[in-house]
This record gives C-alpha cells, structure tokens and sequence, in this order.
C-alpha cells in the first residue's frame, strides 16, 4: 500500500510539472524543422514576435514538413517557416508551376491556414559551379552547359531519384553529361577539389557564398519556385500577422546563404545570428539574449527526458500489469493480445510517432503516448510469461492449503513472478530512454533535441551532447532495477542477467 | 476398528479423468482422532481419494460429507482452511521464509499475531526444528527438515482434519524415522484426524490406526492395524 502511495506521488509531481510547463494562452508557438536553415528563420520568426511583445515557445527540431503541417493545423504550433513550393507540392499537391496568389487561396479555403508575404529570397535546387570555373569557360545559366558535354556533374542521390529531378531537368535542358552520384554532404569537398565540376544544391546553402561558387541561372525556369514564408493558423490575431509581415522582403539569397554559413561554420548560436541580423536590419530592437549555460541546458534537457521516460513507463506499468494478470486468468485471449502488442513493437519508432501526429498533433503528450506503447510489450509480456512459469506444483499447493484465487495470486504467483516482470520494466525503460531521443522529431524536447539539431548540422559533437547523456542515462536506470531487484527478490530467487 | 464417529464420509465415489476410471464406486470413513493410512500402488487412485476429499476434485459421482455435512463447492476455500494439508514434494513456497511459510495460513484467517508467533514455536518445537531456522528460506533446510516445516504450516490452524499425500516418500530410512517419532507426538498432543497416503506398508503400520486399500480404483481392503498386520503378511508381494 505504501508503495502504491509513493508512486502515485511520484506521479503527481511529474505530471504537475507537465502541466506546468503547458504553454500559457498568450504565447505564440514557433515550430522549425531540423534543418539548419529551419532553425535560423525559426528564430527569425521568434524573435520578431518577441519584439512585437509577445511571449514565444520554441518548438523547433521537427521531423519535417509532414510533422510540422499537421502541428499547424492541429493548432500545436501557431506559426513556422515553409516555403512556398513545398505547400504546392507536398502540401496542396498542386501542379509544378502553381502562383503564389493560387497556394494562397488554396490553403487559406482548405485548411483554415494563411502564408505571408514572402521573404524575399526562393530556396530551390540549383547548379553549382566553381567561380574561377565559369569565367574561364563563359558559363553563367543551365542552357550555357549545353556546349560543355566534357563537364563532370556529381548530383545528389537524393536529387538523382526525384520525380521533378535530374531525369527531367537534363532532358528539359538537353544536357548531354552523364552525372556520378554522390552525397550531398561529399559533394562540396569533391567540387573544391576539382573532382567534378557541376554539382547540385539548394540555393541558399552557405557553403555556396564561403567557397567561391556560382550559382547557375535557371535562365529557362525549371525550378519551381521555393519563396521563404511564413505559415500560419488564420486564427490568429490581426496584430500577430502583421508583425509576422515585418519580414516581407526583408531578406535576399545572399543574405541567407550568408546566415547558413555562419550557423554552419561559425561558433554562434542560431539565436544570435538570427537575432543580429534582424537588428542590423532594423527590424527588430536589440535585446539581451537569454543566455541559458550549456550545463543549464543539459541538465533540463536530461530532465524532460526522464521525465517522458518515467511516465511513460509507469503508465505502461499501471496498464501492463494488470492487463497481463487478466490474461493469465483468461488465457483465451492472452496469444491475441500479445500477438497485438507484439505487431505494435514493430512498428518503428519514428513511424509511430509520426502516427501519433494525426491524432494528438506535436509535442509532449503524442510522445508519451507512442512511448507508452513501446513500453507495453515488453512488460505484458514478461507479467505473462512470468506468471504462467510458477512451479504448477505450488499453484496446486496453495489452492489445496485453502487460499483463494486472490490470495494465491497475491501471495505466491505474483511474488515469485516479480523477477519476470522487472526484467520486462528494466527492458522497457531502456528501450523507452533510447527511444525518447526521437520524441525530438515531434517537439517533445528532450535530449533528442541535441541530437536532431547535431544531425541537421552534421555536427557530432551536438550529437554526442545527447547521445552520451542518454546513454548514462540507461546505465544509471540499469544500475536503479538492479538495486530494486536486491531490495525485492530474495537472492536465491534472482534471476541471472543473460 | 475402532469405535469412533466419522469426520469424514464418502459415499459411492466415482471419478474419470477423461475415459479412465480412477475411482470406481468407493464408500469409505474416516474417524474422528484416528489415523487412516490409504495404500496403494502409484497409480491406483489413493491420492485422487485425498483430492476427492480436499475438493480439488469434485467426483463425477458420489457424495462427500465433512462433519455430517456435504462438501459446499461454493466455499471450498473456507472449508479447506479445516484441513491441513501436506503435499509429497513439500510444496514450500520458495520466495517465504519459514517463519511466513507456516504463518500464511494464520494471516489469512486474520489471526493475531501473537497466537500466530506462540502457535509457530511451540510447533516448531514439536517437529524438533530450532527457532533460528525461521529467518532461514526453504532451500537452505534439509529435505526432512522442509517436510517437517510442512507439517507444521498444515496444523497450523489446528485443522480438525489432516491430508498427508506421501509425505515421507521422499526421505531416507533415518530421517522417516524420526519424523514418524514428531508426528505420533504430536498426535498425542493434539489428536486430529489424519488422512495419510502411502505405498509403505512399514510406514502404515507404524502410523495408522485404520487403513484402507485401495487398488485399480476400488476398496481391495479396509479395516484396522491388527488386520493391517495381518495383510501385510498375505499381501507383500502383491503391492
């Protein structure tokens, strides 16, 4: 009983901070995707909203345009950068060569959504030439590669395999150059190093501006045009989007080729780069910035991440346990259940947080819940099995000594399965600390988040600020069952670690 | 046999598991305060009779009558707590210490815990184990040792019947014999009536006031421990 007691304070505390944490009703929330650009107009948004007086929840590191749109619309953000040919495109599925008018109205009477005015620059694939290059051949446009069939061309897999990529364009252009794929990570090395000399990219990409290369004209518009807006609920207040309309035209390519490559190559935060441009500007008033310490943020967020794990696995404890003793006294349905949370298991996370996005939108609670999912199987599993696999010899003699079903189960089935089923909670809280690193993807914070962003960045030492803290992490939650089980199970009864 | 009233009666018990008769048409008694061995070989049905008895089995045909009264299979729990019941291999539940392996009984039946812990030692004393073996857990005792423990959890409640289904079957010649010397004491002490399974004919002999054999499901013989010894002398190559 008193433990019972403990964890339903337990509980109470770490779902009162969540509720805590729930944003209020006058802050705006800002999404970005996880990549490097995502994140500096992201907080090029933030920070103009912040300006305008309001209070602003960062959500950034979302798992892409699929992620980011549903929270939209969801209402689990208010607001975050797109471009314009994405909405057509994978949004709106619209035709190619749809107007900027069009999308507008479109989304606007599909779902209830608005776009800005644009930013002022399109960020579309492009081709890529070194400057020292052009010159001494004469190109500026696609349509000059015509007369170069001797051009090596290293194009992305990525741009290599789409619908509207390479196959299309080269025919639409004519060009007679047969392209090597490459990563695109790889390719800006290969082009420095004269291993090819054409290669595809965004056009913002700041490495564009840092090495000295030319970006080809679409001089025949091919690429369909990808102007920065931003993307917004229509229920917002008319205050709100017209400070979001400070930003029209306020940027040009260089500007943000620029911006990326100080994210990319410098050492300042996308905070500050965003939050110095926009006061050079003049867009917004300088202010200080909250400087939270690295350790700071850390250590809040290990926290989170506990916390989501915590959760999540005592919910799968509360639901698990006697749910897996139901099953042992209703056999009938025990192999169709566990058969059901056994297909769950296989799902894989990102997909099934993902799924989770349709049905409770972005942040914390899809991520418990996809969490607590994870964490089903292997408790269910291990209450089950463990019940089923006490000596039948002493479920016989405690009914025959006169104890009821009850009482033999409290007192000697669930007893001696108590090893079982701290293995299955060890293993799903290992597999749910893992695991909650992806939880990132959908806003759900954690240390996923340094993880995510090192990842859009290609930057491993991000990626180890969240790798090792969760790794420790499930050592030290390891290490806690092993003291549990000690304090539980009489030594002779312990169950040897595989 | 002796003059006493019965505490148990079964009447024209018949039982099958699946198409095999185990129990065959068997009306026998068991009188109160006396010890009844039931005989046979393995497989004749004897331990099926203690089931019958203990209602963990309720037979296809017949009657059971505990105290003058049929078996209610409503609240055969309440009705099993009446009697002891000690298993062949010990049945000691691993995860207890032998103090909670003899008191569960008591603490089910909301017993305080004084009487459970006076109750507890002086039957530990009776089967001749020390107090310090209380704290100890089941595995770290002797085989003799853990059935005496046994014996133990089953009077705990002082039962007015107990079951024993080959309870010594397992020990060697020395440690039986010593166990026979704790529970003729205890039966002394506190006569109840005793239900004890065996293939022993020694060991019948030895415990029993009344027997009855049992053989391919039906009553072969019953009557008291002249006759048993008599039997014995007819029968010891047949069982």
């Amino acid at each position: 009983m008193k433990k019972i007691l403990i964890f339903g304070f337990a509980l109470v505390i770490l779902v009162g901070h969540f509720a805590a944490v729930a944003p209020q009703k006058e802050t705006i929330i800002v999404g970005a995707k996880h990549f490097n650009e995502g994140y500096i107009l992201g907080e090029i948004i933030a920070f103009v909203l912040e300006d305008a007086g309001y209070l602003v929840d960062r959500r950034f590191n979302l798992g892409g345009t699929a992620v980011t749109f549903e929270g939209l619309r969801k209402g689990a953000i208010d607001v975050y950068p797109e471009y314009t040919g994405t909405i057509s495109a994978e949004i709106l599925k619209m035709p190619q060569a749809a107007n900027f008018q069009d999308i507008k109205a479109r989304v606007r009477q599909e779902f209830g959504l608005e776009i800005s005015a644009p930013y002022g620059f399109s960020n579309s694939y492009a081709l890529l030439i070194k400057k020292d290059k052009a010159r001494a051949t004469g190109i500026s446009t696609i349509s000059d590669l015509q007369d170069h069939p001797d051009l090596r061309f290293g194009i992305s897999h990525e741009f290599l395999e789409r619908q509207d990529g390479w196959g299309v364009l080269s025919t639409f252009y004519q060009l007679p150059q047969s392209p090597v794929a490459l990563e695109h990570g790889l390719a800006y090395q290969a082009i420095l190093d004269e291993r090819i000399e054409v290669m595809d990219a965004y056009s913002t990409d700041g490495e564009i501006s840092r090495y000295d290369l030319l970006l080809l004209e679409d001089d025949r518009h091919f690429f369909p045009d990808y102007q920065a807006v931003s993307f917004y609920r229509a229920e917002l207040p008319d205050e709100t989007k017209s400070a979001l309309q400070r930003l029209s035209s306020s940027i040009t390519a260089e500007e943000m080729q620029e911006l990326n490559a100080l994210a990319l190559f410098g050492k300042e935060s996308h905070a500050k780069i965003a939050h110095d441009f926009l006061v050079k500007k003049g867009i917004i008033q300088a202010t200080r910035l909250q400087n939270t310490g690295v350790g700071r943020d850390l250590l809040d967020k290990a926290f989170v991440h506990l916390q989501l794990t915590l959760l999540a696995v005592l919910s799968a404890i509360m639901v698990a346990l006697p749910l897996g003793i139901y099953l042992y006294r209703h056999p009938r349905f025990s192999n169709a259940i566990l058969y059901a949370a056994g297909i769950m298991q296989t799902v894989p996370s990102i997909a099934l947080l993902a799924l989770m996005i349709p049905l409770l939108g972005i942040g914390r609670i899809p991520a418990l819940v996809a969490l607590f999912l994870y964490a089903l199987l292997p408790i269910l599993r291990n209450t089950v099995i463990g019940l089923f696999t006490v000596d039948p010899q002493l479920k016989k003699v405690a009914s025959a000594i006169g104890l009821n079903d009850w009482q033999r189960l409290k007192l000697v089935e669930l007893p001696l399965a108590v090893p079982a089923i701290l293995v299955g909670i060890r293993t799903a809280a290992v597999i749910t600390v893992g695991t909650a690193t992806l939880a990132a993807f959908i806003g759900a914070g954690g240390l996923g988040e340094f993880i995510v962003t090192g990842l859009a960045l290609n930057n491993t030492a991000l990626i180890l600020k969240g790798a090792i803290p969760s790794a420790i992490l499930a050592v030290v939650i390891e290490l806690a069952f092993e003291g549990l089980e000690r304090g539980m199970v009489p030594q002779h009864l312990r169950q040897k670690n595989q | 046999m002796t003059d006493r009233p019965n505490l148990v009666e079964l009447r024209h018990i018949s039982h099958s598991f699946g198409s095999q008769k185990v129990l065959d048409d068997i009306s026998v008694n068991l009188k109160q305060n006396a010890i009844t061995a039931i005989l046979g070989k393995s497989g004749s049905g004897k331990s099926t009779l203690l089931q019958v008895i203990n209602g963990m089995i309720c037979p296809n045909r017949g009657e059971v009558l505990f105290d003058g009264h049929p078996l209610d299979y409503h609240r055969i729990q309440a009705q099993r707590l009446q009697m002891g019941y000690v298993v062949q291999q010990v049945g000691l539940f691993p995860h207890m210490t032998i103090a909670e392996n003899i008191s569960l009984l008591g603490k089910i039946k909301a017993k305080p815990a004084h009487e459970i812990t006076e109750r507890t030692k002086s039957l530990m004393d009776m089967v001749g184990l020390p107090l310090t073996y209380l704290r100890k857990f089941p595995y770290q005792l002797s085989g003799g040792e853990q059935q005496r423990v046994g014996l133990c959890r089953a009077m705990l409640l002082q039962p007015p019947l107990l079951l024993m289904d080959e309870p010594f079957a397992s020990l060697d010649y020395a440690t039986k014999q010593g166990i026979y010397g704790h529970l003729l004491a205890i039966q002394q002490k506190e006569s109840r009536t005793i239900a004890l399974v065996t293939h022993d004919w020694e060991e019948a002999i030895r415990l029993a006031d009344d027997f009855i054999w049992i053989a391919n499901g039906k009553v072969k013989e019953s009557g008291d421990k002249a006759m048993l010894k008599e039997m014995k002398s007819t029968y010891l190559s047949t069982l």
